[in-house]
């Protein structure tokens, strides 16, 4: 899946958990612009895994700060 | 220059704006004198015991003391040294050989604390490019040991089963996998599906490793924990465990039926770099341990104790944190945090102790009082706890 066809699921899958509507660009933080704690984080994270079925483990997330980030990352571990 | 210190604003906030309204800081609870496992004498008052996970009530057992007593005698008062050096005595050796008799397993591994003991094995056994798949609410020490081994850390959601066996399916061919989970979850009091879980993790490949920390003693038919319970204690590779609960000291362990488990002690860091238990302490803890071998009456003791009072909490309208009772400890749910910490100084005012807890350690951001019962607790202690509940929370309007 490219980059597009991957930010458009994401883009349905973050819906839900964007309780405020913020607008999401690469740039919009989780912990920051979404304020995302430790439980939204977990099922959020459980969603795309097993939209994409893949794994991001905890290591991977700490390096994901914000949207961008994370495309990039989902469409590098489709592989 | 940067103050190091800014990061713990919130929380400094958050106490100084708790503790201005008067209230005790039940953080910084002194127990000036402890009259048995059950009773302490705490700002002057006589006050029960429900928050100690001292489950059997081991701490003034009279033999347990004699064995300290005469250790101290015999062997001093501290090793100065590591176990590998000079900081292995008759005792150490002695409390091993009775954890490898308690759980009929081959090798044993003594710990200075649980802490240590899942911070060692987990970061030895689960190094780079490992998985390790793991209960989100797992324990502090487990999520330490997962960092400093530096694995790639998965976790699931919350003895969900099928979570766990997705992640389990998705990790490469051919990676080192390690499946940690808990007997009992100790904030909720809850047990986890071990018999489904663990035949999962052999089924993808995985080794196992159970904490047993909270239910050692106490559940199962020989006090093994939960998976002696649920009949696949064969299964697991480690049981993790302490002595700071049903043992009634402190230190943790390992014991394991793996060929090489020996081995652990020479790469271990944890185990390596730290000084050895004192002789006093492996000597309590041996003579403990080979007592909860035939302690049968006391753990039907325990559960009838546990019964009783989650059924009275349960009438008399607290939400609980499980349905039915499964442990040791009962977890009753406060709305927030003002009225969990108002909640537990009205209890301290009845004569009861209990352990407030709040996040990150509590799961989905809960405050919660934690009960833990003792198989040294009398029926009729259970019905003045019981009573003590109802008027606290009528004085702080917390069933209303």
């Amino acid at each position: 899946m490219d980059r597009a066809a991957t930010a458009a699921k994401i883009g349905d899958l973050i819906a839900p958990f964007n309780k405020k509507g913020t607008e999401l660009t690469d740039a919009t933080t989780f912990a920051g612009d979404l304020e995302f704690d430790s439980l939204t984080v977990m099922d959020f994270v459980a969603a795309i895994e097993d939209e994409f079925d893949i794994i991001i483990s905890m290591n991977q997330q700490a390096e994901i700060e914000n949207y961008g980030q994370l495309i990039d990352a989902v469409v590098k571990l489709q592989g | 220059m940067t103050d190091l210190f800014s990061k713990f604003d919130p929380l400094i906030e958050q106490r100084r704006a708790l503790l201005s309204t008067g209230l005790t800081d039940p953080f910084n609870l002194v127990m000036e004198k402890v009259v048995s496992p059950t009773e302490a004498i705490c700002n002057g008052r006589k006050t029960i015991l429900l928050g100690t996970y001292n489950y059997m009530g081991m701490t003034f057992d009279p033999d347990v003391i004699e064995a300290g007593k005469q250790a101290l005698d015999d062997f001093g008062s501290g090793t100065t040294g590591s176990r590998v050096l000079n900081g292995t005595y008759a005792g150490h050796r002695l409390v091993e050989e009775a954890l490898k008799e308690f759980y009929a397993m081959d090798h044993a591994m003594v710990f200075s604390t649980g802490y240590q003991a899942n911070l060692g094995i987990i970061s030895t056994i689960a190094g780079k490019g490992d998985y390790v798949v793991l209960d989100i609410d797992s324990h502090a020490s487990i999520w330490d040991g997962c960092k400093m081994g530096d694995a790639e850390v998965v976790p699931f959601k919350h003895n969900d089963i099928e979570a766990m066996e997705k992640r389990l399916k998705r990790i490469p061919e051919g990676a080192g996998k390690l499946v940690i989970l808990e007997g009992v979850y100790s904030m909720l009091g809850d047990i986890a599906p071990l018999k489904e879980m663990i035949r999962i993790a052999k089924e993808n490949g995985a080794m196992v490793l159970v904490d047993e920390a909270h239910s050692m003693g106490f559940i199962g038919p020989n006090g093994r924990g939960v998976a002696e319970d649920q009949g696949v204690l064969d299964q697991v590779d480690f049981v993790i465990g302490t002595f700071s609960k049903s043992v009634g000291t402190v230190g943790g362990f390992c014991v394991s039926n793996h060929p090489k488990f020996e081995i652990m002690r020479l790469v271990c860091r944890p185990y390596v770099f730290t000084a050895s238990l004192p002789p006093s302490v492996v000597h309590t803890a041996a003579t403990s341990i080979r007592k909860l071998m035939h302690a049968g009456n006391k753990r039907a003791h325990l559960w009838e104790n546990s019964k009783v009072l989650h059924q009275g909490l349960r009438d008399a309208g607290f939400k609980l944190g499980t349905e039915t009772p499964q442990s040791a400890i009962i977890a009753v749910i406060m709305p927030d945090l003002e009225r969990g910490a108002a909640m537990w100084e009205a209890l301290l005012h009845e004569g009861l102790y209990v352990n407030l807890a709040r996040p990150p350690a509590t799961p989905a951001g809960m405050t919660l009082l934690r009960c833990s019962l003792c198989a040294e607790h009398t029926a009729e202690q259970v019905q003045t706890i019981i009573g003590m509940f109802k008027r606290a929370a009528a004085a702080v309007g917390i069933l209303d």
